[in-house]
């Protein structure tokens, strides 16, 4: 039988700590509060919605104190008067329509609150509240309690209020306004038949499309014609050029046409044009609204800090206002914000994040302290020996790779043929108007202008955004979330690939700990977390953390042998932990971690920790080491090297102690010697890297929460997948070139019309739309039907919340 | 049949004025979040009927 689920948040409940509760069981006291709330304010509809859609509230005893100094909260409002403040907060948790029904309900729990709306897709919520009733700290407790704690980082404090952009929203609006309009005004134009009335209003019909072509010509289509000016001004021919002298082409013809009543015009054509290719690029603009892709230290970063004043006070400051020689208070699990010397007698720090180490390491009173790192023991007291923008770890940003990055121009595959395209294309359209003015001056003009009109690129410029965007969507949906479309065609050039080792091919979460052997009795499991609490080691921290709490008695004649094990007496009996060697066993030949127990020097069995490497790695790196040459760069020492060299094909290069700067060095060199290079790492240590590879992929256990800037965030879930991504976006590639095919063929049909002096308006109308509809058609196809080809099964466990989210 | 001036031109105001409806409802951000509110228009009924079961317990 299954184990039964909490009813706030879903959890397996452990059977010795279920709480029954209005006959619902609770995993733990904190689920079993916040139903206690909702049922006493009439809000149990929450778990009508969805099914367990709660979080267990997490203790944040003074946490938010730094909410009590106005100076940080006036940054923080939207909107702040006397009697009504508003403020927007980044709630994670936030995930289904439960969710949305609560925090759209605040005011039944707080007559404060005055009114709740919540942003989805974004997952934030604006709050307006009285701030007579209610404060901002009491606020954010009260979120809190209820499982939905908002994150606050010291990017909020600088963020300033960003005015969306869009214009491309206008223009499509305007292009289709336009162009259906247009197209309405041209029909009688097709059925071109000599009857009275139409000959009567031909000149009406006609100065009308001419009107409402204008604001296409030359608002819309405006950014086609500024990014063929900057192409033309640095050299490199794009697709733009082309098209923008395909439109303006068509525009002085079209008019002339009218003018001296010649005919009716391109302008249905030119209309359509300019909106299909607009919607392309509004269909290829998908963005994942909760991601940002964009992180620096400033997203890790607390807003403030405790600082002890001279006479011993605690008071909160934010972050950019300590000074060197402070005295700061680091609560338990809190960062680090500045460089500093350690006040208080001993504590261990987590660098993980920083340098990829695993193992916290152990500092004393008087040794230096870097930024970054995450505090994991009590409450600590440091002083400061430099600011924020001074520290260690702020200084990485410091380096050029993350100022340039944008700037590193790159041609796309449509700009690479258009390169070849555009002196065809003048070429021809120069031929036949010297041919055609040996025959006959007259039309020769009109040959000249339809050759340019006809082969303007619009389907070409449309293969690669519809494919793009369709393979974006579809990763999108597969749980890899891309920054943008040119990442597929990076992806697909990609040659080396290079794996960060902590948190990236291991798990960030606690390796499970199963036990083998004799039962042991209760009080026998208390005697060995005694002796356990004694030790420093790693291993004995984390199966220390793993027993049950009960009383803590000291061990006495507490011994510790450095890579055997611990020894110890409590309660008269002595306890043995460690390697099979050192309880009297013969030697232990398994591969995974273990440690055994003694009682009594009776052999009791091991504790199995298992390997904390993802699932798959071995089978994916096999598959990889087929077509990349694969690295692994790590923080680490090089304690896992022959784990490693066991588990990985032959001929992957293990680098290790590598600081962050190493790592971006050693990808920069990497790239010197012309190889492509994609980076997957997760913390803030292979921040650089990520930034100066080709494609730098981060792996996030929950995509909702932490990730350094990069070009794609991938759910740690789907790792063993990334093969299959890689063959995926090689894949569009061959779509995008196969429909530029196509295209092209539609172009050379069209040049044979128009060098042959027959195109009429009607040609070009009815060929225009027919590209544009095969195409989009084709690339959606042929993108769907390699999007299914060679997908590995997947465990669809607790990762299926993003799926509705994305 | 000048009546055709006078009905084309209706039909174009007409337009212009979807076209401007359209405009201010992009400006005032009804495109921004396009889920939400799809889940919150289903809300209100459950929390009347929420309600109407509470008061009907009290009678």
């Amino acid at each position: 039988m299954d184990a039964k689920k909490c009813f706030h948040c879903g959890l397996d409940i452990v059977p010795k700590e279920e709480i029954i509760f209005d006959e619902k069981s609770f995993c733990c006291s904190g689920c079993k509060t916040v139903y206690e709330i909702f049922n006493a304010n009439g809000l149990t509809d929450y778990y009508n919605f969805e099914v367990a859609p709660g979080a267990t509230p997490q203790d944040i005893k003074g946490k938010y104190d730094f909410l009590e100094n106005e100076a940080i909260v006036a940054k923080l409002l939207d909107f702040n008067e006397a009697d009504t403040q508003i403020i927007t907060l980044h709630i994670p948790h936030i995930h289904c329509s439960s969710c949305i029904w609560i925090l759209e309900n605040l005011n039944k729990l707080h007559s404060g609150v005055s009114s709740s709306q919540v942003n989805f897709p974004q997952k934030k919520v604006r709050i307006v509240f009285n701030p007579e009733q209610i404060t901002l700290k009491n606020l954010v407790h009260i979120l809190s309690s209820i499982g939905y704690e908002p994150y606050i980082s010291l990017e909020n404090y600088e963020e300033r209020k960003k005015s969306v952009n869009r214009a491309l929203t206008y223009k499509l609006g305007v292009a289709f306004f336009c162009f259906g309009n247009v197209m309405l005004l041209s029909f009688p134009e097709y059925f071109d038949v000599d009857e009275f009335w139409l000959d009567e209003y031909k000149g009406f019909f006609r100065w009308l499309i001419f009107v409402l072509s204008l604001p296409s010509f030359f608002y819309a289509a405006s950014g086609y014609y500024t990014s063929a000016w900057k192409s033309i001004r640095s050299g490199m021919l794009n697709i733009d050029v082309p098209i923008a002298l395909g439109l303006v082409v068509m525009f002085i013809r079209s008019t002339v046409d009218i003018v001296f009543d010649l005919g009716s015009g391109f302008f249905d054509s030119l209309t359509g044009l300019v909106f299909f290719m607009l919607l392309g690029r509004f269909f290829q603009q998908k963005t994942y609204n909760f991601l940002s892709f964009e992180r620096d230290f400033k997203s890790y970063f607390p807003i403030a800090i405790t600082k002890i004043t001279k006479d011993r006070k605690e008071e909160s400051v934010p972050v950019y206002d300590i000074e060197v020689g402070d005295r700061l208070l680091i609560r338990n699990n809190e960062l680090i914000p500045v460089d500093g010397i350690l006040m208080s007698d001993k504590t261990d720090i987590d660098y993980s994040f920083v340098t990829g180490e695993a193992i916290p390491v152990n500092k004393k009173s008087g040794d230096k302290i870097y930024a970054g790192g995450r505090q994991a023991s009590g409450v600590i007291e440091m002083e400061v020996v430099n600011t924020v923008s001074q520290s260690y770890l702020t200084q990485l940003w410091s380096n050029d790779i993350f100022t340039k990055k944008d700037e590193r121009s790159y041609k796309n595959l449509t700009d690479n043929i258009s390169r070849y395209f555009t002196p065809v294309l003048l070429v021809i359209a120069f031929t036949t108007l010297i041919y055609w003015l040996f025959i006959n001056v007259n039309i020769a003009f009109n040959v000249f202008t339809a050759v340019l009109i006809v082969a303007c690129p619009c389907a070409l410029a449309l293969s690669a955004p519809f494919t793009l965007g369709n393979v974006l969507r579809i990763m999108g949906k597969k749980k890899l979330y891309l920054k943008d479309a040119n990442v597929i065609e990076q992806m697909a050039k990609i040659d080396t690939l290079v794996f960060d080792k902590t948190g990236t091919i291991t798990s960030n979460k606690k390796s499970t700990i199963k036990y083998e052997g004799t039962t042991l009795s209760q009080s026998e499991e208390q005697l060995v977390r005694n002796v356990m609490h004694g030790s420093n080691h790693p291993l004995s921290r984390r199966l220390y953390e793993y027993l049950q709490k009960g009383k803590n008695t000291d061990a006495e004649n507490f011994i510790e042998v450095t890579g055997k094990g611990i020894e110890g007496t409590v309660e008269g009996n002595t306890v043995k932990v460690g390697s099979a060697t050192f309880v009297g066993q013969p030697k232990d030949e398994s591969l995974k971690t273990n440690v055994h127990v003694a009682i009594n020097g009776e052999y009791k069995g091991k504790y199995v920790f298992d390997n904390q490497y993802r699932e798959g790695l071995t089978e994916l790196f096999k598959e990889l080491s087929k077509n990349y040459e694969l690295k692994i760069l790590s923080g680490d020492n090089e304690g896992e090297r022959q784990a490693l060299q066991e588990l990985l094909p032959e001929g992957t290069e293990l680098i290790f102690n590598q600081k962050p700067e190493e790592k971006l060095q050693f990808i920069e060199k990497l790239q010197k010697q012309g190889k492509d290079v994609m980076m997957i790492g997760d913390g803030l240590n292979d921040a650089g890297a990520l930034a100066q590879s080709n494609v730098g992929i981060s792996i996030s256990e929950n995509v909702n929460v932490f990730s350094p800037a990069c070009d794609g965030i991938l759910d740690a879930g789907e790792f063993r997948n990334i093969n299959y991504f890689l063959n995926f976006s090689k894949n569009a590639v061959k779509t995008i070139k196969m429909s530029f095919g196509l295209s092209l063929l539609y172009n050379a049909v069209g040049l044979t019309f128009a060098i042959a002096g027959s195109l009429s308006p009607l040609t070009a109308a009815i060929i225009m739309p027919l590209s544009t509809i095969t195409i989009v058609s084709f690339v959606t196809v042929v993108s769907n039907y390699y999007a299914k080809k060679g997908k590995k099964n997947t465990k669809h466990d607790k990762y299926h919340i993003l799926s509705q989210a994305a | 049949m000048s009546v055709i001036y006078l009905l084309i031109s209706i039909s174009i105001v007409v337009a212009v004025g979807f076209f401007f409806a359209f405009i201010k409802a992009v400006k005032t951000g009804q495109y921004d979040d396009d889920y939400t509110p799809s889940v919150r228009m289903l809300f209100d009924d459950e929390l009347k009927k929420n309600q109407n079961k509470e008061n009907s317990n009290n009678n």
